[in-house]
């Protein structure tokens, strides 16, 4: 400001010569602006929360009117969630005085190698769908589509999720999100058994 | 320095837009971590269960929240006033008996935090299922609302953040109480992790 004033007295004093568009200096010390400009940025750029939040979407099976009717489970692993983040499985049907549970964690080695290894079916062929893609060879809609199909066969597994009444909740989390990792396209959380309770509590009693 | 000027007050021009200010939440929840990399409809009601097992509730839009307030003050006998309808239209979680809602209202600031801190959240239990009237009352508004602006797109979604140290059993109850309305699709909040193998089947 005070440099476009002085630039007028300056014209004012030579006023002999021939009044022209002076070549003025329109320079404005910008810098308190730019200041402000910068302080502003920053403060909305901390401010702003970028991540909205992720989510999971899971159907839960529509409640049956009718009482249900057992189904039959051939490939199935059924996941137990116990207190204090203990987690067992055993493969296939339940069968009261022969299945064995079998304790495991939930890390890359436990729960997950186990769900790898049962579902290596799907996993093999979407593996090989995968090479495809990378090649170019598939669109990616379709690639999505065969591996929604591939989980969904009859020879892919089947994961059903028991929890007790001390099981948390992020151990249920976690457990969808490693069916997820392994390509386990059914799952289910189902309510435990009387009978599968009971093996689960000898465990904790050991 | 006019360049760099100009891309700072585009910045600015940019982050103030888009800027969304968090609002106030009254609990603090730690949420387990998942690779889904799905992000948040908009338009949900959320339901936040905290780690002792608290429920509590949000909905999105002013008009859907005065519409949720008139209908539980109705079921409730709790007459609510004007003031009151437009504090809760601006406030987001809220996890109180009905009963109480009223006092949570008229109190200050400080009050209602201290109010949420006594608080045993929204009762879920069979006898008092005050959840389910949250439930069902929110969806209405919401309906009435979307019908006034003709957003039939703009579905409702159902949101359930609960902190990874909650018992799953009260995380149930909350999804069976759903389930009794036939709402079977959720969106559970997780935080983001990596994917251990990542690959186009991310």
């Amino acid at each position: 400001m005070s440099e476009v004033q002085s630039d007028q007295q300056d014209s004012g004093k030579g006023k002999h010569k021939k009044v022209r568009a002076k070549k003025s200096s329109t320079h404005i010390d910008m810098t308190p602006m730019v200041d402000l400009a910068f302080l502003l940025l920053t403060f909305f750029m901390l401010t702003t929360t970028f991540s909205k939040p992720k989510t999971m979407e899971i159907n839960m099976p529509v409640k049956p009117d009718k009482p249900e009717v057992e189904l039959k489970i051939n490939n199935a692993v059924t996941v137990l969630l116990g207190d204090k983040n203990r987690i067992f499985w055993y493969y296939g049907e339940f069968k009261p005085d022969e299945t064995q549970l079998e304790e495991t964690d939930f890390s890359a080695k436990g729960i997950r190698k186990v769900l790898l290894d049962k579902n290596s079916y799907a996993n093999d062929k979407i593996r090989e769908l995968e090479k495809k893609l990378l090649k170019g060879q598939l669109a990616d809609s379709t690639f999505k589509k065969e591996r929604v199909e591939i989980q969904g066969e009859k020879q892919s597994l089947f994961v059903l999720i028991k929890t007790d009444d001390k099981a948390k909740y992020k151990n249920v989390i976690d457990v969808l999100d490693e069916c997820n990792i392994t390509n386990v396209g059914k799952y289910a959380l189902v309510d435990m058994m009387a009978k599968e309770y009971e093996l689960m509590q000898q465990k904790f009693v050991k | 320095m006019t360049p760099m000027v100009d891309l700072a007050f585009l910045l600015v021009t940019f982050f103030m837009l888009t800027t969304k200010f968090r609002p106030d939440e009254p609990v603090i929840v730690d949420m387990p971590s998942s690779i889904s990399e799905k992000i948040l409809p908009e338009n949900v009601m959320m339901i936040t269960v905290d780690s002792i097992g608290r429920v509590f509730y949000n909905i999105e839009g002013q008009e859907t929240r005065r519409g949720l307030l008139t209908a539980l003050g109705k079921k409730y006998n709790v007459p609510f006033t004007e003031e009151e309808a437009h504090r809760f239209a601006l406030l987001s979680t809220i996890g109180l008996p009905v009963l109480n809602l009223k006092q949570y209202l008229d109190a200050d600031e400080h009050g209602r935090k201290e109010m949420n801190k006594l608080t045993k959240g929204i009762p879920i239990d069979s006898l008092n299922n005050q959840l389910a009237d949250w439930i069902a009352f929110g969806r209405i508004a919401a309906a009435e609302t979307a019908a006034k602006k003709n957003h039939d797109k703009d579905q409702l979604r159902f949101a359930i953040r609960g902190d990874g140290g909650a018992t799953y059993t009260t995380i149930k109850r909350v999804v069976e109480i759903f389930q009794e309305r036939k709402i079977n699709r959720f969106n559970l909040i997780t935080n983001l992790e990596a994917n251990p193998n990542p690959g186009p089947s991310g």
